[in-house]
This record gives C-alpha cells, structure tokens and sequence, in this order.
C-alpha cells in the first residue's frame, strides 16, 4: 500500500483499485493484491467442488484454483455466445488464487472519502463479499472483500 | 553477517558430529579396543573443542577439553573403557547438545553451566592420573571466568536462529557440477529452438529431443541432490535402544544393514518418529528379559536388526527382533475382549489376518503400561503416519524365534507413479454434443491390477444386490464403485460392451473402480491443491500432465469413503482415543 499510495501523489487518502466488471456490477480490488491478469484460461472442473469453483488452470507450472464472480455473488452464469470471462489472479499465503471476471477495466486512483456504507438492501450473499462502496463521478465501486473470497470453502460435501 | 553464516556452519557440522559421537561411543563399548573408533571420537571432541574456542563459548570449551583429556587417557591405555565411563561420555554428549540448541535458538550458551557434569568427569580423570588433574582443573576455572565475557560475541552469531540443521542440506560438488553443466546445455538447447524459427522441422526436432534428454537428467540430478542415506536416522537409534535396554534392564544389541540406501529428505523426516517408535517397541515387548532368553537357550543378549534395502522404486525397511514373537491368539482375544472386532470374525481370522489387529487403534498386548510403550496408541499412529507418505506396514512373526515389521516406502514423495483414467460426461452445456473427457489420476501404490471384460461374459460376473454392484473377483466379492457416479458426473456412455475395472486398494480393503478409460502408467509430480478445496477429501492433489492440462490425483481412501465402501466415521475414531494416552503416548 505504501507504494501505491506514493504514486498517487501526495499519498494521503487515496486507494487503488484494479477495476472490472461482473453482470452490471462495477467492481474493484486492492490494486496491491493483484498479481496478474489473464485472458481466458482453459480450466479443469473439479466435480464435487462448489459452484462457485469455476476450475482450476496451469499457470507456468502453478496449479491456481478460479473462483467464479459470478456465482459468488449469487448471478446467473454466463450465458452462450458472450464474451469470455478473464482472470484476475490475486497473491495469498496459501499461493495464488484467480477469479473469473466478465471484463477487466483499468486501475483507479479513489480517495477514501468517497467510500460510503454498504447499502442495506443489497441482498446479504453479496454484502459478505463487500468490503464498501465507493461513489464515483463514473457510477458506483463495489470493492471486494478479498480475505472472504481467499477463505471460501469449495467443497461440496464432506465425505 | 559473516560471522553469521560461520556459526551457522559451526552449528551444523557440530549437530553433524554429535550425531556420529553418539553411534561411535555406543559401538565403542563394544569394542573398547577399537583404535580407530576411539580416534574418531577423540577427533569429533576435539574439533568441538576448537570451534567453542574460536567463538569463545566457554562452557562447551571446558566441557569438551576434560572430556577429551579423559578419552586421551583411553587412548594412551592409562584407563580402560568401564560402562559408567560410556555412561558418563553420552551424558556429556547430551550436554553439549542442549547448549548447542541453546547456542541456536538464543545465541548464548545459557545459564546453566553444569558444574556437576564437569565435577563428575574433573573426577573421573582424577581417579585415571592424579598429576594432569591440576591443569584440568585450572582449566575448568578459567572456562567459567571467561564465561561471563561470551556473551557480546555470541549474541552477534543470534541473527538466524531457527534449526539450522534440518533446514540444510549437503550436496556433493561433483553432483551440483553436473547440474550446473545441465542448466548450462538446457540454456543451448533454448537458444537453439530460438534461433530455429525459420529452420525446417528436422533441426527443431532434434533440438527438442536434446531439451528432453537434458530435463528429464536435470530432474534426475535434483532429486538425487535431495537424497539422503537413511544412516541419518538410525544413527540415533543404538544411543536410543542402550538407554531403553539398561531402563529395561536387558541386554540388546543393535546391527544396522544398508545405512546408505538413500530417501528422499522429507521422507526421512515423516519416518523418524514411527521408526523410533518401533524400535522401542522391539526393545519393550520383543526382547525377553536375560532370564527367560537363557531360560529357552537363546544367548541372554536380545538383537534387534534393521536393514533397508531398495526394490522397484520403493524402498524396504525391517525392524526385526529375535525376541518372543507376537501370539496370534494372544491378539485375538484382547481385541475381542476390547471390542474391536466381533467374537465369531476373530475365530475366523487366518494368523496374518490376527497379527495385522496390532494396527489397530486402542490395542496393545502389553500387560502392564511401562514408561516406554504399551498404551496402544502406537502401531496404528505408525500406519497412519506410514500411509500418509504412500507406504505400507505389514508384520510377520514366530513364536519363540522372532517379530519382523516391514515398511515399503517410496523414495520421493515429489514425484510418484500413477495410473491415468478417464471418465467421460456431458456436462459442459456450451460445447454440446462432444463429451468432456475428465482425466483422473490414481497413485501406484493403492493399484492392485487391470481388469477389462468385454461382451456377454460381463453380464455373468458382475452380480448386483440392490443398486451395489459386485464383480466376482478371485473366489471373493469385489465391491465395484463407478468413478462417475461418485464424483457426480452425468455420465454419457451408454451400456457399452466394455467395462474397465481400476481393482484398488484403500485402508486395507479392496474394490474395483468402474472407468470409462484407461490411460497410461506415467511418473508425476504432485501439487497441491488450493487451501479452498483442501475440504475435498477425494483429491490428494493434483498433476501437470504431458499436454500442459491438469489431471485431479485420487486420493483411493477419500474416494471410498465417498462411495461407502469403508466406514465414514475414520476421524472420529481417532479423535475417541483419550487425550490424556494422546498426550502421554509411548509414540512420540
């Protein structure tokens, strides 16, 4: 964070963000967490995983399991002859973890006194997921959470 | 900071030196007489006692400088080599271990100084020359003036702390040259696919042949680099079994075969504790006492042997004793009697059958609880811990000759050999009509064999009660499980004229997995999964596979836990054990 908030200028209140969408959500997460982007990657299923497991991909040797946005946040997949989703691979202790995005968008530069509350009426499947929200001239940034979505528990069941 | 990387050389090659003392005094109490032996521990004291020097740690200076005077006068045959001096030696050993470890962890020798050891062993070589005893003495008063000046000097070597030894590990330089000279042909053999952009398919052809040549040697190098001679274990165990036998009061001896037969590091760390484990147990309940040994015209000396040995891509290890043997019957009846198995399976079981119930948990045939074992938390923690790198434990015995337990381990746990299935499925909506193939891997060691049945014999030997499936397999039932209904796949094959049967083994029973293909045996290295699918107990991890694609490893007991073919409830079993035999057990 340090970093990034000395190239933000004056370094005092400001956040970033990689930004991207998901369905017509716009959403962001800490720029300092991201370790790559990705297109489109291949992706093995694991049965008996959870829905939100989208699969896992090889990357450079590295065996990264993606988590699906979508799914996460409770929407309906993506649907036949739409764009293909892409990865945003994000740094954790327990290695990397990628999750599947409709489009990535760019890196913002957001002062923190634009973060407001998490609306109520936002169903509570999502809200879990919500770090805040940001008001922006361009819309409103949902910024993620990304602890809960390192600690998801992709398993099915248990046997 | 250069000083650092000194110590922490000094660390190691003392650990290193310590463990080799241990052994060497041991075997010399056999053979007092030994010359070299007794050179060779009176050089590893006296390479102690020049590095304590040099880094001014005057208690192990002074320790070390009686200990070794005391040895000189073994040597110069002014004493002879008396049990207690042995006694006395190991427990100096053991000294200068604690204030190694001290030395690791805070930098400092600490602030025991063990007076009563150097008064024991100042006394012990007064007792052999009255003349050297003033300068040993003086000496000893000078190490604990100095004493207190250590400490600046010390706390500089504090910076890296944390176990030096079994982070480390030595390689030899002609095998790192060889690598070197691999990396540097790898790098060739890149620039030569580079260049190659326009050359015909011919040259690249050859050049990919040569990057494989080079890979797979390079694989092959860093493997060996992480090799290790299992001596490094066992090296501790005749210390171990002379301390049990005089707790005990019985005589045994130790021989060791094979000690340079080499595993992989992290292997020999998984095995320490359950092969100590055994040991002790052979020490306890194997051996008889000297009476009863002679009592049956057997020497009064018990032997316990350990060889290991390698064989097709594992390695074997054996713990055998020449004590009373294991008594069938004996085991029979108290794992009845303790409810582990019904009264009329026990009568029925073969002596094989009876002899693997000490893997259970919760038996020991012990008779009474000594300090050293006889909870019965022990063998099964030994298998447990065994399965866990992909081995297995199995035992045989005769009455009156003798017990052997033999361990089948791998060499690496990097790298195993498994067998590649397939399953195929629809459930990819996007692409249609095409089935996915989903590829499967299942480790070597739970595969038992192949089976293919093709046309109408199928129908005749596959029976079914209700909706479970067995195939008659041998004179006995196998349980068949289809790979795709476990996992929940939608499969697509229709009723075909083919069935393949993967016959597996898992936690001791065996069944046939049902697999619409199989592949090819192939060697591969296991990655693990991501912490958010660790729950899935079906995957034991997963492989990067010859087209780049990742293949799902089986794990063989998750999967037949899954299809309920052994019980569900193996944790909760293990969680039952009393804590208190938990936390006080023999194994540990």
């Amino acid at each position: 964070m340090s970093a990034a908030d000395a190239a933000a200028g004056n370094g005092v209140g400001i956040r970033q963000f990689a930004t991207f969408r998901v369905a017509d959500m716009f959403m962001g997460i800490e720029l300092a967490r991201v370790q790559e982007l990705l297109r489109y990657q291949e992706m093995t299923w694991v049965p008996l995983a959870a829905p939100m497991i989208a699969g896992l991909i090889n990357l450079r040797g590295q065996i990264v399991t993606v988590v699906d946005m979508r799914r996460i946040l409770g929407l309906a997949p993506v649907a036949d002859g739409e764009a293909l989703p892409m990865n945003i691979v994000i740094h954790s202790d327990g290695g990397p973890v990628s999750i599947l995005v409709d489009e990535i968008c760019d890196v913002l530069d957001v002062p923190i006194e634009a973060s407001t509350p998490i609306p109520a009426n936002l169903p509570p499947e999502q809200r879990e997921f919500l770090e805040g929200v940001y008001q922006l001239g361009c819309g409103l940034l949902l910024v993620i959470r990304t602890e809960r979505i390192l600690a998801i528990d992709g398993s099915l069941i248990t046997p | 900071m250069e000083f650092a990387e000194e110590m922490r050389e000094f660390l190691i090659e003392s650990n290193d030196g310590l463990a080799a003392l241990d052994r060497d005094i041991v075997e010399l109490e056999k053979h007092p007489t030994d010359e070299l032996l007794i050179g060779s521990v009176f050089r590893t004291l006296h390479t102690l006692k020049g590095a304590s020097g040099f880094f001014g740690f005057s208690i192990l200076g002074s320790i070390t400088h009686i200990a070794e005077n005391l040895l000189g006068q073994v040597r110069d045959k002014q004493r002879n080599l008396t049990p207690e001096l042995v006694s006395l030696m190991l427990s100096t050993v053991d000294v200068v271990k604690a204030v190694l470890a001290n030395i690791e962890e805070c930098g400092h020798e600490g602030a025991d100084d063990y007076q009563e050891l150097r008064d024991r062993l100042a006394e012990m070589f007064r007792s052999g020359s009255e003349a050297m005893f003033e300068a040993a003495a003086a000496e000893v008063e000078r190490g604990t003036a100095i004493a207190d000046e250590a400490g600046p000097v010390a706390e500089l070597a504090a910076s890296k702390g944390s176990l030096a030894s079994s982070s480390t590990i030595r390689v030899d330089v002609n095998l790192l040259d060889k690598l070197m000279n691999l990396v540097g042909e790898l790098v060739l053999a890149q620039n030569q696919i580079v260049q190659s952009g326009t050359a015909n398919a011919v040259t690249i052809h050859g050049a990919l042949q040569r990057l494989n040549l080079i890979t797979r040697e390079l694989h092959e190098g860093v493997m060996r680099a992480r090799m290790q001679p299992i001596g490094v274990v066992w090296n501790k165990l005749p210390r171990a079994v002379r301390d049990l036998a005089a707790a005990v009061g019985k005589k045994i001896e130790v021989h060791l075969e094979g000690a340079e037969t080499e595993l992989d590091k992290t292997i020999i760390e998984a095995i320490k504790d359950p092969l100590m484990h055994l040991v002790r147990n052979a020490c306890d309940h194997g051996i008889e006492s000297c009476e009863a040994r002679v009592a049956q015209g057997k020497s009064p000396h018990g032997t316990i042997l350990l060889r290991a040995y390698h064989e097709g891509g594992y390695v074997n290890l054996e713990i055998s004793d020449d004590g009373a043997g294991i008594d069938p019957q004996r085991i029979k009846s108290k794992a009845v009697q303790r409810g582990l198995v019904p009264r009329e399976r026990a009568a029925q079981m073969s002596e094989w059958e009876a002899l693997r119930l000490i893997f259970l948990p919760g038996l020991s045939t012990a008779e009474k609880v000594t300090p050293i074992s006889g909870r019965g938390v022990g063998m099964d923690v030994v298998r447990t811990n065994i399965e866990k790198i992909g081995g297995a434990v199995d035992v045989t015995s005769r009455a009156g000759v003798g017990s052997t337990i033999k361990i089948k381990i791998p060499m690496t746990l990097a790298i195993i050999p498994g067998l590649a299935v397939s399953v195929h499925s629809t459930r990819n909506i996007v692409s249609g009509a095409m089935p996915d193939e989903h590829r499967f891997v299942i480790p070597q060691a739970n595969l038992l064999e192949l089976v293919r049945l093709e046309g109408p014999e199928r129908r005749k030997q596959i029976d079914r009660i209700h909706e479970a499936e067995f195939y008659r397999w041998r004179g006995k039932l196998l349980p068949l499980a289809h790979l795709s209904r476990i996992l929940g796949l939608p499969s697509c094959t229709s009723e075909s004229d083919v069935l393949n049967i993967v016959v597996v083994k898992a936690e001791e029973t065996a069944f046939g997995l049902v697999v619409d293909q199989i592949d090819d045996t192939q060697k591969i290295v296991v990655k693990a999964l991501g912490k958010q699918l660790k729950e899935l107990r079906c995957y034991a991890g997963a492989t990067i596979m010859g087209d780049g694609k990742i293949a799902l490893i089986l794990d063989l007991p998750g999967v037949a836990r899954l299809a309920r073919i052994v019980p569900q409830a193996k944790e909760s079993v293990d969680e039952s054990l009393e804590p208190e035999q938990a936390a006080a057990g023999g194994w540990r």
